[in-house]
C-alpha cells in the first residue's frame, strides 16, 4: 500500500521550474531516497508535500487524504513530517525542552494552550535522547551543540512527534564521516522498529544505496528515473546527470 | 516550591505590603515603579520570550485609561460635560459612586483592549520580525493621533479622571489606595505569567521565538498561541493604564496615554536592562531604570535624554542580553546548563 502519492505535481517560481510533473508513489514502511543535482529540485518537492508553499497543479495523497491544500501545522499533525538541511531547532531551549515541544498534543485547541506538560514526556524525551547518543548533553542549549548533533536532535525531535512518514532532507551533509555510519544505522532502526517511512534526499552516494530500496532522481526539475539502488546505480541518464552538474 | 524562593517571595510580599509606611513620602513613585515592572513584564511576553518587538502595547495602556476614567464618569454624569469644561468642579462622585465606578471601568479596562490585540493580532501576527516591529510602532502613534481628535473624551486639550471623593481621608489615603492596588496587579501579573511560562504556552513562545517555521513545521499552530500571549499581555497593560489615569489624575493623547516615545520605548529598554526572555529580568530592569531616572534625572538639567541615550547605548553594546543574561553567561551551572558526568561512562559513544 502506498503511504504517500505524488501525482503530476509542479512547481514554478517566477520563470524558474523547479519541478514539472513529478509523480512518485511511496509504499508504507519502506525507505525511499530521493537523489538529484544541486537545483534539481528535490527541496521544492519536499517544501510541495509538507505544504510550505502552494503547488502549481498536480495532486499530493498522504494516507489516500489529499493534502496539497493544507497549511504545514496541519500536514505535520496527520503525520507527515520533515527535517531541514540547514538544521532547525531552538537554540535557547535545552535539549530536553526542545523534545518537549516536539511531542504531538493530541487535542489541540485555546483551551490546551495553558496545559501541563506531562510529567511521562520526560522519559520518553530522554529514551529518544539515549537512541541519538545525546543523552548526556541533554541540559544544554541546543545552539551550543555542534552541528551535527543538531542534526541528531533535530531526528530525535521528529520521532517524539511519532510521524508515519519522515521526509529527511541530507540527514548527513555536513556530519563528521566517523558518524555517519551511526546515523545510517539509527535511520534503519528508526524505519525497522518505529515503522516510519522514510523519504530521503541525500548527496552521499554510498549512505543513499545502503539505506534505501528504491531511489528517485530529479534532474532540471523532472524525474530522471527510478528504480532500484542498483539499477540507479547503473542508469547512463543518472550517470550523466551527475557527471554533467558537478 | 523550593525554599530559597519562598523565602525571596516572602521578603518581597512583606517588602511590598509596608513600602508605604516604610518610605511615606515615595508611595506615588513606588507605584509608577510597580506599573512599569507590569509594563516591562508584559512587554516581554512578545518581546523576550516570543521574539516579537511590540512598540504597539502602549496602545493598550491608552485605551485602559481612556476607556476606564470614561466609564468612571459617564455611568454618573454626562461624560461631554465632564471633558468640555472641567466637569470635576460641577459634578462630585460620592464615594460609593467613585469606586463603583472604578471598579467597572477596571473591568472593561482589562477586557476591551484584550479584545482590540485579539482583532489586531490575526491581522498582523501573520508578520514576522522587523515588519511587525514597524506596524506596532505606527499603531500607537495613530492612536494617540484618533484621541487627539475625539471631542468627547477632550481631544487634544484631555481630560481629568475623577478626584478622589470628599469625607474619606486626605490625598495620602487616596495614594496608598492605589499604591495596594498597583501591588495587586503586579502580584496577578507576575503570578500568572509565572504560571503560563511553565505551561505548554511558555515552551511555545519558545519555540516561536528561537524557530518558528520550525515550530509549524512541528504541526504547532503558532498563530493561536501569538495572539493569545497578545491578549494576555493587553489584558494586563490595559488595567495599568486604567491605574495610571487615576494615579495622575489627568489624561492627554501624547503625552500621558500614547506615550510611545517615553513609555513606549521605556518598556522595551526596562525588559532589555534587566534581560529579556526571562520571568526576573524585567522586573530587575524596571526597577533599576525607575530608580536610576528618578534618583538622577534631575542631576541632568536637560541632559536626560542624552544621558537616557547614553545608557541606551551602553546596555546594548555591553549587556546585550541584559543583567540576567549576563548571569547566566557567567554561571551557566545555575541555570541548568550541565552535562551530565554521571552517565558520560555509560554512554554509548555514537560511532
Ligand atoms: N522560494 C524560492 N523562490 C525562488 N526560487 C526557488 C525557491 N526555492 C527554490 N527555487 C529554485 O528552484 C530550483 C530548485 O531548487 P531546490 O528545490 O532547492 O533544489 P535542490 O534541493 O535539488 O538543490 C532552483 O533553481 C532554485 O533556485
Amino acid at each position: 500500500m502506498s503511504i504517500l502519492e505524488i501525482n503530476n505535481v509542479s512547481k514554478s517560481f517566477g520563470g524558474v521550474k523547479a519541478n514539472v510533473n513529478i509523480s512518485m508513489k511511496i509504499e508504507q514502511g519502506s525507505i525511499v531516497g530521493l537523489i538529484g543535482p544541486n537545483g534539481s529540485g528535490k527541496t521544492t518537492l519536499f517544501n510541495s508535500i509538507v505544504g510550505t508553499h502552494p503547488i502549481d497543479q498536480g495532486s499530493i495523497k498522504f494516507d489516500n487524504n489529499e493534502i496539497s491544500q493544507l497549511p504545514v501545522p496541519v500536514v505535520a499533525k496527520l503525520g507527515l513530517l520533515r527535517t531541514f538541511q540547514q538544521t532547525r531547532i531552538y537554540g535557547k531551549l535545552n535539549c530536553v525542552q526542545n523534545m518537549l515541544i516536539s511531542h504531538k498534543s493530541e487535542k489541540d485547541n485555546v483551551l490546551t494552550i495553558f496545559e501541563k506538560i506531562p510529567e511521562e514526556l520526560n522519559e520518553k524525551a530522554e529514551r529518544l535522547l539515549k537512541f541519538v547518543g545525546l543523552h548526556q548533553k541533554r541540559k544544554l542549549r541546543a545552539g551550543d551543540l555542534s552541528f551535527g548533533q543538531q542534526k541528531l536532535l533535530e531526528l530525535a525531535m521528529a520521532l517524539m512527534n511519532e510521524p508515519k512518514v519522515l521526509l529527511l532532507d541530507e540527514p548527513t551533509a555536513g556530519i563528521n564521516p566517523t558518524l555517519i555510519n551511526g546515523i545510517i544505522d539509527r535511520l534503519i532502526k528508526v524505519n525497522k522498529e518505529y515503522g516510519i517511512t522514510l523519504l530521503v534526499i541525500e548527496h552521499n552516494m554510498r549512505v543513499i544505496m545502503s539505506l534505501a530500496q528504491k531511489i528517485f532522481c530529479l534532474a532540471h526539475g523532472q524525474m530522471l528515473a527510478d528504480g532500484t539502488p542498483e539499477q540507479i546505480k547503473n542508469d547512463k541518464r543518472v550517470i550523466d546527470a551527475y557527471l554533467g552538474a558537478q | 516550591m523550593k525554599k530559597n524562593n519562598l523565602i525571596l517571595y516572602g521578603v518581597l510580599l512583606v517588602l511590598g505590603l509596608t513600602a508605604p509606611f516604610l518610605f511615606p513620602a515615595f508611595k506615588v513613585q513606588i507605584s509608577f515603579m510597580l506599573i512599569l515592572i507590569i509594563l516591562a513584564m508584559t512587554w516581554d511576553v512578545q518581546g523576550g520570550q516570543m521574539g516579537y518587538n511590540s512598540f504597539g502595547n502602549i496602545l493598550f495602556f491608552g485605551i485602559g485609561m481612556y476607556l476606564c476614567a470614561s466609564i468612571q464618569i459617564g455611568m454618573f454624569f454626562p461624560l461631554a460635560e465632564w471633558t468640555e469644561s472641567g466637569g470635576e468642579k460641577t459634578f462630585l462622585h460620592t464615594p460609593t459612586q467613585y469606586f463603583q465606578g472604578l471598579a467597572v471601568g477596571l473591568v472593561f479596562a482589562a477586557i476591551v483592549p484584550a479584545i482590540v490585540a485579539a482583532l489586531i493580532g490575526y491581522g498582523i501576527l501573520g508578520l514576522r520580525g522587523h515588519y511587525f516591529a514597524i506596524c506596532t510602532l505606527g499603531l500607537g502613534i495613530a492612536a494617540g493621533e484618533i484621541a487627539g481628535g475625539i471631542e468627547l473624551i477632550g481631544a487634544g486639550q484631555g481630560m481629568t479622571t475623577p478626584p478622589w471623593p470628599k469625607g474619606i481621608g486626605d490625598t495620602e489615603l487616596r495614594a496608598e489606595f492605589f499604591y495596594y492596588i498597583c501591588f495587586a496587579l503586579l502580584i496577578a501579573t507576575f503570578s500568572f505569567l509565572n504560571w503560563a511560562y511553565k505551561k505548554r504556552f511558555g515552551l511555545v513562545l519558545n519555540a516561536i521565538r528561537d524557530n518558528e517555521d520550525k515550530a509549524e513545521a512541528m504541526g504547532i499552530h503558532t498563530m493561536r498561541y501569538k495572539i493569545v500571549g497578545w491578549v494576555v499581555s493587553a489584558f494586563f497593560v490595559g488595567l495599568a493604564g486604567g491605574l495610571v489615569g487615576n494615579i495622575v489624575g489627568y489624561i492627554e493623547p501624547i503625552e500621558v496615554a500614547f506615550d510611545g516615545r517615553e513609555m513606549g520605548v521605556f518598556m522595551v529598554l526596562m525588559a532589555i536592562l534587566g534581560g529579556k526572555g526571562t520571568l526576573w529580568g524585567p522586573v530587575i530592569g524596571a526597577s533599576a531604570f525607575h530608580i536610576f531616572k528618578e534618583g538622577f534625572w534631575t542631576f541632568f538639567l536637560g541632559w536626560q535624554y542624552v544621558a537616557l541615550g547614553f545608557l541606551i547605548v551602553v546596555i546594548v553594546v555591553f549587556f546585550p542580553e541584559g543583567f540576567m543574561g549576563w548571569l547566566r553567561e557567567k554561571y551557566p551551572e545555575r541555570f541548568g546548563e550541565v552535562i551530565d558526568e554521571a552517565d558520560r561512562k555509560a554512554q554509548v559513544e555514537l560511532k
